[in-house]
């Protein structure tokens, strides 16, 4: 039998490489799509190479959300899984001083991803089936003053996720929510981070298939996220506030 | 961060970077004082340590192209084996030369030059690499092959790192019927028969023999002597016939924490040796074995590395030449065996012809042995060096973490015309390891 496409938008980043690399191993065609999207063809060689697939390049802008209508209507064909892995993290110093670097965050991580996930939703929804998969954050669980730019257009992102599982549930179509807590990637290369707290790509991108086949709805990577995050978002907001976080 | 071999010795502090195209790696090449590659920290020294520059290459691990009509593969140069025999194991092809381990990437196994259990026929690694792509110390990259740039190319296959980056290359599977491998164990109750039996079975595609280093007397060199070929799709019971390219995934298991100093000592090294032996020589005879157990026995325990403690180990390897390996060998396990100092892998091997600028194998036997480090071991290991200097033998890089610069000179006078080279050719201040500096080359 053979399977229908895994879109990854975002296919630039290490986790949409990763999931690109899992969801082709399990004998998926490949749809990788970032913007200068032709500098991904060494990549799409890869993963034709290593799994006998075949892998494709398309032009995306997860910014550009006029696009994202035709984006999706010129894919050659209907994904049976997306998955959203786009995100901007910024330094949090750069986005209290620079607003128009804050919006940049907040549109990377909830408008772009967001408005594409709505086209893809609607397609979805039209056929009865697919799934969609979020990449979202542990960040958008509590605002932090280190990070609360990124984090509360991951929160938003999150809720958004959120509702369109509530809306899509009866309708065939499955939405994952993903909370990869720290991950050992570009966007964290050279922060201090602990080894036990700290997934590879390629874990998240496992955890990504197993909630896929488990039609799991919200996934933590690593299980001590769970119980981190619950502590962070029951610390008492007059204390948190003091906190050093 | 601290940076260490396989081995886990010595520990350096040393400056990482880890580089994601081949132009932040240029741009490293041209602005750190020098620099030396990396690939999975599988050598076991300090061969892949510079302690201001070291270069991680695994994020240049995508494979460019394949040919199924000559089994040509190019990949960058941080591809794993491991992942060319996933990729490439169920469409039929295994690579030609492949080491202990499957997790070396393709720039580390060019760099040692590695060998495997059919050297004595089919050479090293370099008989099978048709070209590299090397960046040399300007940052630009050149294609060199046995044909094209043939002194960057010879001395690169086997060159430690030292003549320039190895980005990508071009390397030629063989064609395999099946995953499966028809292994033949023939023991051997001394050294003289184990090297009867190598002798004997030079048509063999694979050989390769434990040896146990405490035996005394007359069980000197008792051996287990392990031959292989692939398995053809005829040789396969109709069941494993239908998918003869899989064989059943093992579990991986790994070791959770360092062992405590003492677990390793001559009486459970010696007991471990003396049950091993019996059971190999019980086993005798023919059987099919999956690829991942025949080749890489190891592998499957993840972090082997800890059951030797916290302070780590050292191999040692040497090769001997062919009329005096069997005096040389002697030397050496009785000195071991008197010491009581049991290594709990023992490797005994029969190395084919090979002539190369600074390669290891050269045609004779070759012993790789792996002891905790003390001070007891180091003190032995320099008596293992005279031995083998003595001998005319010659030591393994890859496994190297302690000898001296006089002890290499000694065994092996090409190193002075390899870093003659280096210097002529600007190499000696740009591409240089922590082993490089120890050893002046």
């Amino acid at each position: 039998m053979t399977k229908r496409p895994v879109l990854i938008l975002g296919a630039r980043s290490d986790i949409g490489m990763a999931v690109a690399h899992r969801f082709a191993a399990a004998g998926h065609p490949i749809q990788l799509a970032a913007r200068n999207a032709a500098t991904l063809e060494t990549n799409r060689t890869d993963i034709e190479l290593r799994y006998g697939v075949q892998a494709t390049l398309h032009e995306f802008d997860a910014l550009a959300t006029e696009t994202h209508q035709p984006f999706v209507a010129d894919l050659p064909e209907l994904p049976e899984i997306a998955v959203c892995a786009v995100g901007l993290m910024g330094t949090q110093e750069e986005n209290e001083r620079d607003i128009a670097a804050a919006c940049r965050v907040m549109r990377s991580n909830y408008e772009g991803p967001a408005s594409i996930l709505a086209v893809l939703a609607n397609r979805f929804e039209e056929d009865g089936n697919g799934t969609l998969i979020g990449i979202s954050s542990v960040a958008g669980d509590r605002g932090r003053a280190t990070n609360y730019v990124y984090g509360s257009a991951k929160a938003g992102f999150t809720a958004f996720l959120s509702g369109l599982r509530n809306r899509l549930a009866k309708r065939g179509v499955h939405v994952v929510t993903v909370l990869p807590g720290f991950v050992a990637t570009q966007m964290t290369e050279g922060m201090d981070l602990p080894a036990r707290l700290t997934a590879q790509p390629a874990e998240v991108a496992d955890a990504i298939a197993r909630a896929v086949e488990r039609r799991k709805d919200v996934i933590y990577v690593r299980p001590v996220w769970r119980v981190v995050m619950l502590v962070i978002r029951n610390i008492p907001e007059r204390i948190f506030k003091r906190m050093k976080i | 961060m601290k940076l260490s071999g396989w081995g886990r010795y010595p520990v350096i502090d040393a400056q990482v970077h880890v580089p994601r195209d081949i132009d932040a790696l240029r741009r490293l090449v041209l602005s750190e004082p020098s620099v030396i590659a990396r690939g999975n920290g599988r050598a076991y020294g300090d061969s892949a340590i510079n302690r201001g520059a070291t270069i991680e290459m695994r994020h240049l691990n995508r494979m460019l192209a394949f040919d199924p009509d000559t089994g040509q593969l190019v990949t960058e140069a941080g591809v794993m084996l491991g992942d060319v025999i996933s990729a490439f194991l169920p469409r039929g092809w295994f690579p030609t030369v492949t080491p202990g381990t499957k997790f070396v990437t393709i720039g580390g196994a060019v760099a040692a030059d590695v060998h495997g259990k059919n050297h004595h026929k089919d050479g090293s690694f370099r008989q099978y690499v048709d070209w590299i792509d090397v960046m040399g110390a300007d940052g630009e990259i050149v294609r060199c092959s046995p044909e094209e740039r043939a002194e960057l190319f010879d001395n690169t296959l086997g060159g430690m790192g030292l003549t320039g980056i190895v980005v990508r290359a071009a390397i030629r599977l063989r064609p395999v019927e099946s995953g499966w491998i028809r292994q033949t164990t023939i023991p051997a109750p001394d050294l003289k028969a184990a090297m009867a039996a190598f002798e004997a079975t030079q048509d063999a595609t694979y050989s390769v023999a434990w040896i146990d280093c405490l035996g005394t007397g007359a069980n000197l060199g008792r051996s287990l002597v392990i031959l292989g070929e692939h398995a053809a799709l005829a040789d396969l019971p109709p069941d494993r016939a239908q998918e003869p390219y899989v064989t059943k995934a093992k579990r991986q298991r790994t070791v959770p924490f360092d062992f405590p100093s003492f677990a390793l000592n001559r009486f459970s090294v010696r007991a471990f040796n003396a049950l091993y032996y019996r059971a190999g020589a019980r086993k005798s005879g023919t059987q099919l074995v999956d690829w991942d157990s025949y080749f890489y026995p190891l592998d499957a325990i993840l972090r082997w590395n800890r059951i030797y403690g916290r302070k780590g180990f050292a191999q040692f390897q040497c090769v001997f030449p062919l009329d005096r390996s069997e005096q040389g060998l002697s030397a050496l396990l009785e000195t071991i065996s008197r010491e009581g100092a049991g290594s709990f892998l023992a490797v005994l091997k029969r190395f084919g012809p090979q002539e190369s600028p600074f390669s290891f194998p050269m045609e004779g036997y070759t012993l790789a042995l792996d002891f905790p480090i003390t001070a007891r071991i180091l003190a032995l290991l320099e008596r293992m060096d005279r031995i083998t200097i003595d001998h005319g033998g010659r030591f393994y890089l890859a496994k190297d973490s302690r000898m001296t610069a006089a002890t290499l000179r000694a065994a092996d006078p090409r190193s002075e015309t390899f870093r003659g080279m280096r210097e002529q050719q600007g190499l000696l201040s740009r591409f240089r390891s922590a082993q490089a500096e120890r050893l002046s080359i």
